[in-house]
C-alpha cells in the first residue's frame, strides 16, 4: 500500500485543480500535483515525481539519485580492487 | 524504467553482498548468533522475498519482518464496522483492493460485495470523489487507511470535497502514525533487534527526524531505505557498519526521495485535516496500542464516523485468537510464518485467516508467494 513508482511529468492539465499528466513507462496517467506545487507549475514539466494512489508525492531529486548510483559504482570498483589484491596475495602465497 | 532499473543491477548486488559478508565477519556475527535487522515496511518485506535477498545475504544477518503493512494491522472490528456501513441503503463503499479481502468476524468486504453490497475497488481516493460527483443521491464512503504515506492523499481529497461542497462524500479514517508503532515495538520486551531498515515512503512525507528517538533513546541504528534490491542491500550494509562501529544514527539511503524534513505541503494537508485521537488497540490477538488519527471538527461533514454515528467500539474487541493462529507473534517478528500452525492449512492467500496473508506486502503472503514453502513441504 505504501509503494509508489517514478513518473515523468509531461503536461499540466488543470492549473486550478492542480492536475497533470505523467508518463509511467510509456503509460500516460493523470495525477494530482498538490504535494509538489510549491513552485511555478510549468517548471514541474520534465521532472520525475514519485506517484502514489493518484498523487505526485515528491519530486525525485535527480542529483541525489546520481549521487547514490555513483556511490554504488565507486563501491563496486573498490570491491573489485580489493578482490584483485586478494587474488594476487593468494597466488603469491601458493 | 528510470530510477528503477539502475537500482536492480545484479553486478552491483554481488559487490554489496560481498561487502555485507565482510562486515558481518568484522562484527563476528554468525548463523547462530546473527545480527537482527527489522524492516518495518511491508514494501521492503516484499522486495526481500521477491529477490530472495534473505537467502542471498550472509547467514550472519537475519531479517525480522515488521508490522509496517497497514492492511496487516487492521483489527477485525474495523472491518466489521465497514460491513455494517456497506449494508446501509444508498451507501457506495470505496476502498483500495487489498482491504477488500481482510477477514472480518463474519465476512470480508469482498464477501459482502458478492452478496450484493455496493463495494467498489478504487485506485485513488480521487476516484471515490469522482463516484460521489456522479452519484449525488448516494453516500460515497472512502475507507481511509494506511500510515503517513497515504494520509496526504485522503487529507487532500477531503479538502477538495470541502472546496466543492460535496455533500455525499466522507472518509472512514483509520490512519495510524508509524513512529508510534515503532515505539511500541521497542518497548516490547520480546522484541530483539540490532537495527532498523526505515520505511521509505512514510519518510518521504514526514522526513527522517521523527526517528531521532530510536537512535537517541534506544541506541538502535536506523537507515531509511528505497524499495529496489540495491537500495535494500546498501541500507543493510549501512546498518551493519553502524553496528560494527558502535554507532546509533538515523541515516538516509533514499535521499532521492526522502529529505530530512519531509514534504511540507503534505504535512500541512495532514495537520489541517487530521488530529491525533485517543490511543486505540489496533491489532487483534495482541494488545498493543498505536495512535490513530481522526478528522478535525472543521471537516466533520466528511467524517464517516460522525455522519453515520459510528461508535469507536474498538476497545471492546474480543481478543480471542482464531484457533492456532500466530498473527500476533508473527507481526512482532517473534515467530516465522511457517511456524504458524495455520500457515498453508487454514490460511492461504486464497482464503486468508489472518491479515498477514492478505496483502502481497504481508509477510505470510510473501512467504507463500516467493519462498516456495508450501503446505506439502511443511512438517505436519
Ligand atoms: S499464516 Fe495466517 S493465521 Fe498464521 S500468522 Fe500468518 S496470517 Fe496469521
Amino acid at each position: 500500500m505504501c509503494l509508489g513508482i517514478p513518473g515523468k511529468i509531461t503536461q499540466i492539465t488543470d492549473t486550478n485543480n492542480l492536475m497533470a499528466t505523467v508518463d509511467i513507462s510509456g503509460v500516460s496517467r493523470e495525477v494530482n500535483i498538490s504535494c509538489i506545487a510549491n513552485k511555478p507549475l510549468e517548471q514541474l514539466v520534465g521532472s520525475y515525481a514519485l506517484i502514489h494512489v493518484g498523487f505526485a508525492m515528491v519530486l525525485i531529486d535527480e542529483l541525489e539519485a546520481e549521487r547514490t548510483l555513483e556511490e554504488l559504482k565507486k563501491f563496486g570498483v573498490a570491491q573489485e580492487v580489493l578482490e584483485h589484491s586478494r587474488e594476487n596475495e593468494n597466488t603469491r602465497e601458493n | 524504467m528510470k530510477y528503477v532499473n539502475e537500482f536492480r543491477d545484479p553486478e552491483a548486488a554481488q559487490w554489496l553482498l560481498l561487502a555485507i559478508a565482510e562486515t558481518v565477519n568484522e562484527i563476528g556475527s554468525t548463523k547462530d548468533n546473527p545480527i537482527y535487522i527489522m524492516e518495518i515496511c511491508g514494501g521492503h518485506t516484499h522486495t526481500i522475498f521477491r529477490y530472495g535477498l534473505d537467502r542471498l545475504i550472509s547467514s550472519g544477518v537475519k531479517f525480522i519482518h515488521g508490522p509496517g503493512c497497514p492492511v496487516c494491522i487492521l483489527p477485525k472490528a474495523i472491518i466489521d464496522e465497514c460491513i455494517k456501513l456497506v449494508q446501509k441503503p444508498g451507501v457506495i463503499f470505496t476502498t483500495f483492493g487489498d482491504a477488500m479481502r481482510i477477514p472480518g468476524t463474519h465476512k470480508s468486504l469482498i464477501q459482502a460485495k458478492a452478496e450484493g453490497a455496493d463495494v467498489r475497488m478504487v485506485y485513488s481516493p480521487l476516484d471515490a470523489l469522482a463516484i460521489a460527483r456522479s452519484h449525488p443521491d448516494q453516500e460515497v464512503v472512502f475507507f481511509g487507511l494506511g500510515f503517513e504515506t497515504t494520509m496526504p492523499s485522503t487529507a487532500l481529497s477531503i479538502q477538495i470535497a470541502a472546496h466543492e461542497a460535496l455533500k455525499n462524500f466522507s472518509v472512514f479514517c483509520n490512519h495510524i502514525t508509524l513512529p508510534s508503532m515503532i515505539k511500541l515495538l521497542l518497548d516490547d520486551p520480546y522484541t530483539k533487534l540490532d537495527g532498523f531498515i526505515g520505511p521509505g515512503h512514510v519518510s518521504m512525507v514526514i522526513g527522517t527526524h521523527p526517528y531521532d528517538f530510536i537512535s537517541n533513546d534506544y541506541r538502535i541504528p536506523i537507515v531509511v531505505a528505497g524499495f529496489e534490491p540495491l537500495d535494500l542491500l546498501q541500507s543493510v550494509l549501512m546498518v551493519l557498519k553502524q553496528v560494527r562501529d558502535r554507532r546509533a544514527e538515523v541515516e538516509n539511503q533514499y535521499a532521492r526521495v526522502v529529505s530530512e524534513h519531509g514534504n511540507p505541503l503534505s504535512i500541512d494537508a495532514i495537520n489541517n485535516v487530521y488530529e491525533p485521537s485517543s490511543i486505540i488497540q489496533f491489532l487483534d490477538f495482541k494488545e498493543i496500542n498505536a495512535n490513530r488519527l481522526r478528522i478535525r471538527n472543521n471537516y466533520s461533514n466528511f467524517d464517516t464516523e460522525r455522519k453515520f454515528s459510528i461508535n469507536r467500539c474498538i476497545k471492546t474487541v474480543n481478543l480471542i485468537e482464531p484457533k492456532g493462529c500466530a498473527c500476533g507473534q508473527v507481526i512482532t517478528g517473534q515467530t516465522k510464518p511457517i511456524e504458524c500452525p495455520q500457515y498453508g492449512k487454514g490460511c492461504t492467500p486464497e482464503i486468508p485467516l489472518g491479515p498477514l496473508m492478505v496483502s502481497s506486502e504481508g509477510v505470510c503472503a510473501a512467504y507463500w508467494q516467493y519462498s516456495g514453502i508450501r503446505t506439502t513441504e511443511i512438517s505436519i
